[in-house]
């Protein structure tokens, strides 16, 4: 089947009012050797409920786990206005707002959007989204590269994301930029003593808040750092963290970045996932992509628009600030429509029990024999490092039998990070205390 | 079809629809009775929460219901925005995206519990290899742009490889779209144009001036933007590798050529799909899209991690060690959810569909074309699947492009895309999709021949619209001059 409507009749009038004769003469500049057959690896059409049948059967072929896996992606609830409001066509089956006169749902989203990521960050000015926290975090290095124009390495500490890492050295390989890697002290912090001496010459060092490991950094610490080797902050967030811990702003970042997942989307293996990124007013006119922007129509009425389009590529092309396009607008509104509605109190809740929650975790889980803690003494938020008594994928590979996810084995990343005995484990509101009986008689078993 | 029905009030911002101290939504309580202030340290904490509005539930709903009313869409009429492939979006495909076994899945799951993601993901790489006549794919990038980008990196790590480290240039044509010379930017290259010949196709003896032992690739869209298709993309391919760098296609405009031809049989080397054009996932007022990057074999070793791997016994895995990888372009394996989507429109459509839905989209084009030509004059033909007109004609009456489009709101369509490509003056691009009936195209055909009859007569309704719609025109130039871009209390 296909969705195109026409009747015989129909196809044959247009054919007449167009001046051929067959469908095939509409295709008379495809030279005639370059057209295929028939496409034989893909099926015969199906009806929809068979196509219903066949990709449902995929999805019961994946287990629904008691979640304790975190590593940038987290479990949080999410509250049933925001699917209900993406699923609204008006959102959903429109386009990047080119026409601001019929697309001001989708503008006026974006400032609320944007208003609200440097709410969470501190930070002065937003834009519309970015693809992932990790092309953000590539993204505000290349931002720093620019703006710091002599200087061409980054470093970035070891407790960033690795994907983050990977990513950023994806994007800046190809022009020759070295992310260079700060270490950690023992408690799981950054250490500044050796990271001093890493500084010079370096755009920018980034950091995560809390880091890879879960721990909590001194951001301001770190913003000194920084700014005393000439180089620009840049923190990447959890932002359901925010609602507690002091903001990047706050504490003298240059550049914010975000997984934004935990705010209202669900993990669905990944993505879409959104990224945000926030910065200070003075790199408004460096910033990638799409940004909305307050403005007057000419009756005087106030609106929004899509402005400072000259950083952008259809208008500036080699000379863009970034080559994004299309970001992710709908997971942009995802995230707006949860924060409005958790609202103050709420988001503070759900960043409360995940505290909480975890650190009740990790209290029954340092019971157990052979479990230790990798950062002794650092402190963390919804999600904690701990050593094992056998390998972490094995642990995960046999408690997932078990219908458990206990956490997420620090070897399977792009990058092999503190061993194979090591596993992060996270918590949000969602845990129950039933779930942390389940995980602990999980573990004892495997 | 209906114009816009209701007043033209502004709607507050979320942020002053707050009320402090309103309750939000009750959360689950922690598992212990403890506060954060007891297990967090207090020098990390802020004296004081964001600032994020405080609104009962049914407000934020209306709030943003009213805010929906005010976007045109593809669910309420035609979309005919050029290059973008504004199609309908069946609504089983946002059923299946959502199934629990897709949306609770935690990327970091081991193989072994994401059987289902995984083979859909294998499965839908095969279809579309076999789609574009390509040896190997990679899911990953999440947008048009991001594909492009592991494409340019993908041709880099090839000459790389091979100790060829002389090339930084690559070939665009003007009429590419303005994510190319971005991308290559971006990529470290520097850009080399050329200008498209007098059918608007590549110019060959241009390409061959461009050519050196200096080039990396070209980047070439086809159909190109015009909607034109390269009749000598073979001899362009020979042209390209001759001089030892590979062919991109920028597979934008795919929607022409599914089931009737394959890219890979006319030399191209590496290509993106653009799913939420050619395959139709939403679009989502901006995102998320995602651009699969389809290669030939020798390409292959330089994909982004992980990749999905098929083993004898029939299972899944991904697989992380491959040492010539350029790495990766998003944290876990793209946009999984558009991917869903896409694997369920295919599965629906099956090969006679994918073939039906070009011949429907390139019917609909050339009809549209056919009926407003007259009018609309196209300096470079009808094309396939879009059409690109030449408004300056219109110019003595004192009516732009602009004025056009905006008219064209007032009767409830969407514009077409405005001033691109480049190389047609005062450009409407026009792309009305194979899920338009042909009455809403002569709807359609028949409001831009009033529209044209109007620019001569009665200017003044072009250039005062739109006024029937939730604002009127903005001043762009002094939003940007004074920049607000987010709201401050």
């Amino acid at each position: 089947m296909s969705y195109v409507p026409h009747s015989e009749a129909d196809v044959r009038a247009m054919l007449a009012t167009i001046g051929v004769k067959s469908l095939d003469d509409l295709f008379a500049s495809v030279p005639s050797g370059l057209r295929c057959g028939e496409l034989k690896g893909i099926p015969e059409g199906q009806s929809e409920w068979d196509t219903v049948r066949r990709v449902s059967a995929l999805a019961d072929r994946d287990a629904a786990l008691v979640c304790f896996g975190g590593a940038g992606l987290y479990d949080h609830y999410v509250p049933a206005t925001v699917d209900h409001i993406l699923r609204r066509s008006e959102f959903y089956t429109a386009y990047t707002p080119y026409q601001a006169e019929v697309s001001q749902g989708t503008l006026q989203v974006i400032y609320e959007f944007q208003t609200m990521v440097c709410q969470l960050t501190g930070m002065d000015v937003g834009q519309a989204s970015m693809y992932d926290g990790a092309s953000a975090c590539a993204e505000a290095a290349i931002l720093a590269g620019n703006v710091k124009k002599d200087r061409r390495d980054i470093v970035m500490a070891h407790t960033v994301h690795p994907h983050f890492r990977r990513v950023t050295e994806t994007y800046l390989h190809a022009t020759g930029r070295k992310v260079l890697s700060a270490p950690r002290s023992a408690d799981g912090t950054l250490d500044r003593a050796r990271t001093k001496a890493m500084l010079a010459g370096a755009s920018c060092l980034v950091v995560q808040q809390p880091n890879f490991l879960g721990v909590i950094e001194d951001l301001e610490a770190a913003a000194a750092l920084a700014h005393e080797a000439g180089a620009l902050l840049v923190v990447a967030v959890n932002p359901i963290a925010m609602a507690l811990l002091k903001t990047p702003g706050a504490c003298g970042a240059d550049i914010a970045v975000a997984e934004g997942q935990p705010l209202g989307i669900p993990m669905s293996f990944g993505g879409p996932v959104c990224g945000l990124f926030a910065a200070k007013q003075e790199f408004l006119r460096q910033m990638p992509g799409r940004i909305a922007g307050q403005a007057d129509d000419h009756d005087g009425r106030r609106g929004y628009v899509l402005t400072l389009q000259t950083r952008e590529q259809h208008i500036r092309r080699e000379k863009a600030t970034s080559n994004i396009c299309t970001n992710q607008a709908l997971l942009a509104l995802a995230v707006t429509v949860y924060l409005a509605t958790m609202g103050k109190q709420g988001l503070r809740g759900v960043a409360e029990a995940s505290a909480v929650n975890a650190h009740e975790v990790y209290d029954r889980m340092l019971k157990l024999p052979g479990y230790a803690p990798l950062c002794p003494g650092g402190a963390f938020f919804n999600e904690f490092a701990v050593t094992t008594p056998k390998p972490a994928s094995e642990i995960v590979h046999r408690a997932a039998q078990l219908g458990v996810l206990p956490g997420v084995a620090m070897d399977r990343f792009a990058y092999p990070l503190e061993g194979e005995n090591v596993m992060l484990v996270a918590a949000t509101e969602k845990r129950t205390a039933e779930d942390v009986d389940r995980l602990i008689d999980v573990l004892r078993q495997v | 079809m209906q114009a816009f029905p209701f007043q033209p009030i502004p709607t507050p911002l979320i942020f002053e629809r707050s009320r402090e101290g309103r309750p939000g939504t009750a959360v689950p309580k922690p598992i212990v009775a403890r506060r954060a202030a007891d297990v967090l340290p207090k020098g990390a904490l802020a004296a004081t929460p964001p600032d994020l509005p405080e609104v009962p539930e049914f407000e934020v709903v209306r709030h943003y219901i009213e805010l929906s009313l005010k976007n045109h869409h593809v669910d309420r009429a035609l979309y005919p925005l050029g290059s973008c492939t504004m199609k309908y979006n069946p609504k089983v495909n946002e059923d299946m995206a959502r199934l629990p076994g897709f949306t609770g899945i935690h990327p970091m799951a081991p193989d072994e519990q994401v059987q289902g993601a995984l083979a859909l993901m294998y499965e839908l790489s095969e279809w579309l290899k076999e789609i574009c006549g390509m040896d190997a794919i990679t899911l990953q990038p999440a947008a048009g742009a991001q594909g492009e980008m592991t494409g340019i990196f993908l041709i880099a790590a090839y000459h790389k490889s091979r100790g060829d480290t002389a090339r930084n240039v690559v070939i665009i044509p003007d009429s590419a779209h303005g994510t190319n010379p971005a991308t290559s930017a971006l990529a470290g290259f520097t850009v080399r144009g050329i200008k498209s010949g007098p059918d608007g196709l590549t110019d060959l003896v241009a390409l061959k001036a461009a050519l050196g032992p200096d080039v990396v690739a070209l980047m070439l869209t086809n159909p190109s933007t015009i909607g034109r298709f390269e009749t000598q993309v073979v001899e362009i391919a020979k042209l390209v590798h001759d001089a030892g760098a590979l062919l991109y296609m920028d597979g934008a405009n795919m929607n022409a050529l599914i089931g009737i031809a394959k890219p890979g049989d006319f030399g191209v080397d590496a290509m993106h799909l653009n799913l939420h054009k050619t395959f139709s996932t939403p679009h989502g007022g901006g995102g998320p899209g995602s651009g699969p990057v389809a290669v030939k074999k020798f390409l292959e070793p330089f994909l982004p991690v992980p990749i999905i791997h098929k083993e004898k016994d029939g299972r899944y895995r991904r697989e992380w060690a491959r040492p010539q990888s350029i790495g990766k372009l998003h944290g876990y394996l793209g946009n999984f959810g558009v991917l869903v989507r896409a694997y369920t429109y295919i599965t629906r459509l099956g090969r006679e569909g994918i073939k039906h839905t070009a011949e429907g989209a390139v019917l609909n084009a050339n009809y549209l074309a056919a009926r407003i030509e007259s009018k609309y004059p196209m300096p470079y033909g009808r094309g396939m699947h879009e059409c690109v007109a030449d408004g300056s004609r219109f110019k003595e009456f004192g009516v732009k492009t602009l004025d056009i489009a905006k008219r064209l709101l007032e009767f409830g369509f969407h514009a077409p895309t405005v001033y691109f490509p480049l190389i047609v003056h005062e450009a409407l691009m026009i792309e009305p999709t194979e899920t338009a009936t042909k009455d809403e195209l002569d709807r359609f055909a028949d409001t831009m021949l009033q529209i044209a009859g109007e620019a001569e007569t009665s200017p003044e309704l072009l250039t005062g619209a739109p006024r029937n719609t939730p604002v009127s025109r903005f001043d762009e130039a002094a939003a940007a001059r004074s920049p607000n871009v987010r709201w401050k209390r």
